[in-house]
């Protein structure tokens, strides 16, 4: 069984929602970066989604874009996110992590010996924004042969015609964008929320997690009680550009994340 | 796609061989999809293509004439040389062509706001024009750089009642207002159309900004044969995404004895990291909603383009252009900065024209070529704009204050 299916079965069993953080490999730099990656678990982080980083991220907001561009700039590649997935991996075997991105650096890289590679590597799912389900079969394969799920999104645009076709090849979790616009802008009412997700449950047995305006714990508890998870992504990769602003040292920024990432969780976990 | 045509394509998901597609968030596909159905049904309407019509010769200005080069034809010595006059459109350039064609589509749609994104600022200006003209809300993205090199275009685009947004974000030009246009349109999808400025984007912008833009080549094609009996023996275009190029050539891709030349910006030279060619120093990649050539890193990051020309400086192309050189339909070239410089200033001094600087890249090849060529080979390159906005930045260059 895979990790994100083992996962969402014993929180299933926990009855609680799944916290699931979104930070940016190679954000600021390697080390810290890993540094943050290796502590989500203890802080509460049920599953990670690793951004990989692309100069053109064009469906995100300022704050994940800065991250890509400071990645970028401390010399980040498909390579060293892999590396990055493989070092967390000595010593966790079963938090799932889920890379998330954009198409191009995977079709550079080369679709199948990226799936090779990364599923080497320890990668569980993938979440490809640019990649809808119309051009995703060239992926979708390569990745499935090779254990990795393809997470689907869903959207306020998903209407019930185009459900179907978005979720026909889906496998992991659903991801609802609970708002129409980018990453780390508006947030969505609860109650919205609450409604697009039974709505997606009659289309599918999989579990649904919603992303996109999650930015207190309040939210995070609100939606894990509408919801199979909760992510937060520009709320927690915000910290690292504050610290940075402010010339903490690398520790106090790694500190300031996994705390802020506990209270997040701790969110979740009162939600239901 | 039938292989013998080679204007049949793209296929219905939107590829031109394996380039093309839709590969945007799946927050944009419902309205992707409907944009594809709305054009397609518009085009099959009698009213909407009247109405369209009627815009293109009363506004615009069409058709736009068909010009004998005379003095650049006695000075190059050699292929008789014809101009396509886009440059004469209303607001300068053939950029018009598909603004207007796209704002129908959006009123048919009942968008009440358009966004676009603009390089050189002409198809932000066609833009801002057409939204005025229709009363719509309008929004343009352009990178702070070229703000700062394109000053008269982004006052034209305020005086025409649109909002420019600077882009700051990347290498602030071209590329980055792309990203940013498709960061507002995702957010206000319910009311808003994206007029996307070259024959590049998700599926169906290939295939429906080269469908507004062939106008000029069926144009072409009829005052050709008016003038001179017979079909030309070479067209020339400059080419950024490549939306003036593909509307001259695409009427006359299946007319097997019409050679046809695409002109790059090499910037400093193609074998530079200094230039904004695709074709000749790209390799396939994803951007921007559609599979194409990209200038990109090995990692698949995307890098920045230069170009002397605004208009040209993007580091992708259109994906039909990738199809047509990998068929080798199409002989795809490239012009420096210099080169580009040079041929400005020779079309201004024998023709008493002053062409955009995308165009005299263009122009640049036409004076590689033509020397050689016998004198009843007929050319004709596509003028696709006019030059008045480039004067600042040739003056720099020519080291003269203005």
């Amino acid at each position: 069984m895979s990790r994100l299916q083992t996962q969402f079965d014993a929180l299933r069993a926990e009855n609680r929602a799944a916290f699931v953080t979104f930070v940016t490999a190679n954000d600021p730099d390697f080390d810290t970066s890993l540094e943050i990656l290796k502590g989500l678990p203890s802080a509460g982080a049920d599953i990670i989604e690793l951004g990989m980083p692309f100069t053109d991220p064009s469906a995100d907001g300022p704050a994940i874009d800065k991250a890509a561009q400071r990645a970028i700039k401390a010399g980040a590649s498909m390579v060293r996110t892999l590396d990055m997935v493989r070092a967390f991996r000595i010593d966790n075997t079963t938090t799932p992590i889920v890379l998330m991105g954009y198409f191009n650096p995977i079709f550079t890289y080369g679709i199948d010996r990226f799936c090779v590679d990364a599923a080497a590597a320890g990668v569980d799912g993938l979440i490809i924004v640019d990649l809808p389900p119309e051009e995703d079969a060239e992926l979708l394969e390569p990745a499935n042969k090779n254990g990795i799920d393809v997470i689907r999104l869903a959207t306020p645009t998903s209407d019930d015609e185009r459900l179907p076709v978005i979720l026909n090849g889906a496998s992991g979790f659903v991801y609802y964008v609970a708002v129409a616009g980018v990453t780390g802008g508006k947030s969505a009412t609860a109650d919205d929320i609450g409604n697009a997700v039974a709505r997606i449950k009659r289309h599918t047995d999989l579990p649904v997690a919603v992303g996109f305006g999650i930015r207190t714990p309040e939210q995070a508890a609100d939606i894990a009680a509408r919801a199979d998870g909760a992510v937060v992504g520009s709320a927690i990769v915000s910290l690292i550009e504050q610290g940075l602003e402010k010339g903490s040292d690398k520790s106090e920024i790694v500190d300031n994340v996994l705390n802020f990432t506990q209270l997040l969780a701790n969110g979740v976990r009162s939600g239901r | 796609m039938a292989l013998n045509s080679y204007s049949n394509g793209p296929d219905e998901k939107g590829h031109f061989g394996q380039y093309g597609g839709r590969y945007v968030s799946e927050t944009l596909m419902p309205l992707v999809l409907q944009v594809e159905k709305e054009f397609e049904a518009a085009m099959k309407d009698d009213s909407f293509l009247a109405e369209l019509d009627e815009l293109n010769r009363q506004y615009i200005g069409r058709p736009s004439p068909l010009y004998y080069a005379e003095r650049l034809t006695e000075e190059l010595g050699g292929a008789k040389i014809y101009f396509k006059r886009e440059e004469l459109n209303h607001t300068g350039a053939h950029k018009i062509n598909h603004a207007i064609g796209q704002v129908l589509l959006a009123k048919r749609m009942g968008k009440t706001r358009v966004i676009a994104e603009t390089g050189a600022g002409q198809h932000g200006v066609a833009t801002a024009t057409v939204a005025a003209r229709f009363g719509l809300e309008c929004t343009v993205f352009m990178g702070a750089v070229d703000i700062e090199r394109q000053k008269p275009n982004v006052f034209r685009m305020k005086l025409l009642g649109a909002e420019v947004k600077p882009v700051t974000s990347g290498s602030a030009t071209l590329k980055d207002a792309m990203n940013d246009a498709l960061r507002d349109w995702v957010t206000n999808v319910h009311d808003t159309f994206y007029i996307i400025g070259t024959v590049a984007g998700p599926h169906p912008y290939p295939m429906m900004v080269r469908d507004f833009q062939s106008i000029i080549g069926r144009e072409t094609k009829q005052q050709i044969l008016d003038m001179e009996g017979r079909l030309p023996d070479s067209l020339v275009a400059c080419l950024g995404g490549g939306s003036n190029a593909l509307g001259l050539f695409h009427p006359f891709l299946d007319d097997a004895d019409v050679e046809m030349y695409a002109v790059e910006a090499a910037g400093y030279g193609v074998d530079t990291d200094q230039h904004a060619a695709s074709i000749a120093g790209g390799s396939p990649g994803i951007l921007h909603g559609n599979r194409t050539y990209l200038l990109q890193t090995q990692d698949g990051q995307i890098e920045e383009a230069h170009s002397i020309s605004a208009g040209l400086d993007y580091p992708g192309i259109g994906p039909e252009h990738v199809w047509l050189h990998e068929q080798g339909r199409v002989t795809y070239v490239s012009a420096t900065d210099q080169e580009a410089m040079d041929a400005f200033q020779l079309c201004c001094r024998t023709e008493g024209i002053i062409p955009a600087l995308e165009s005299a890249h263009g122009i640049a090849h036409i004076v590689r070529m033509a020397p050689d060529l016998p004198k009843d080979h007929i050319c004709v390159l596509n003028l696709s704009g006019r030059g008045d906005k480039d004067i600042f930045t040739v003056a720099k260059e020519l080291g003269e204050e203005i």
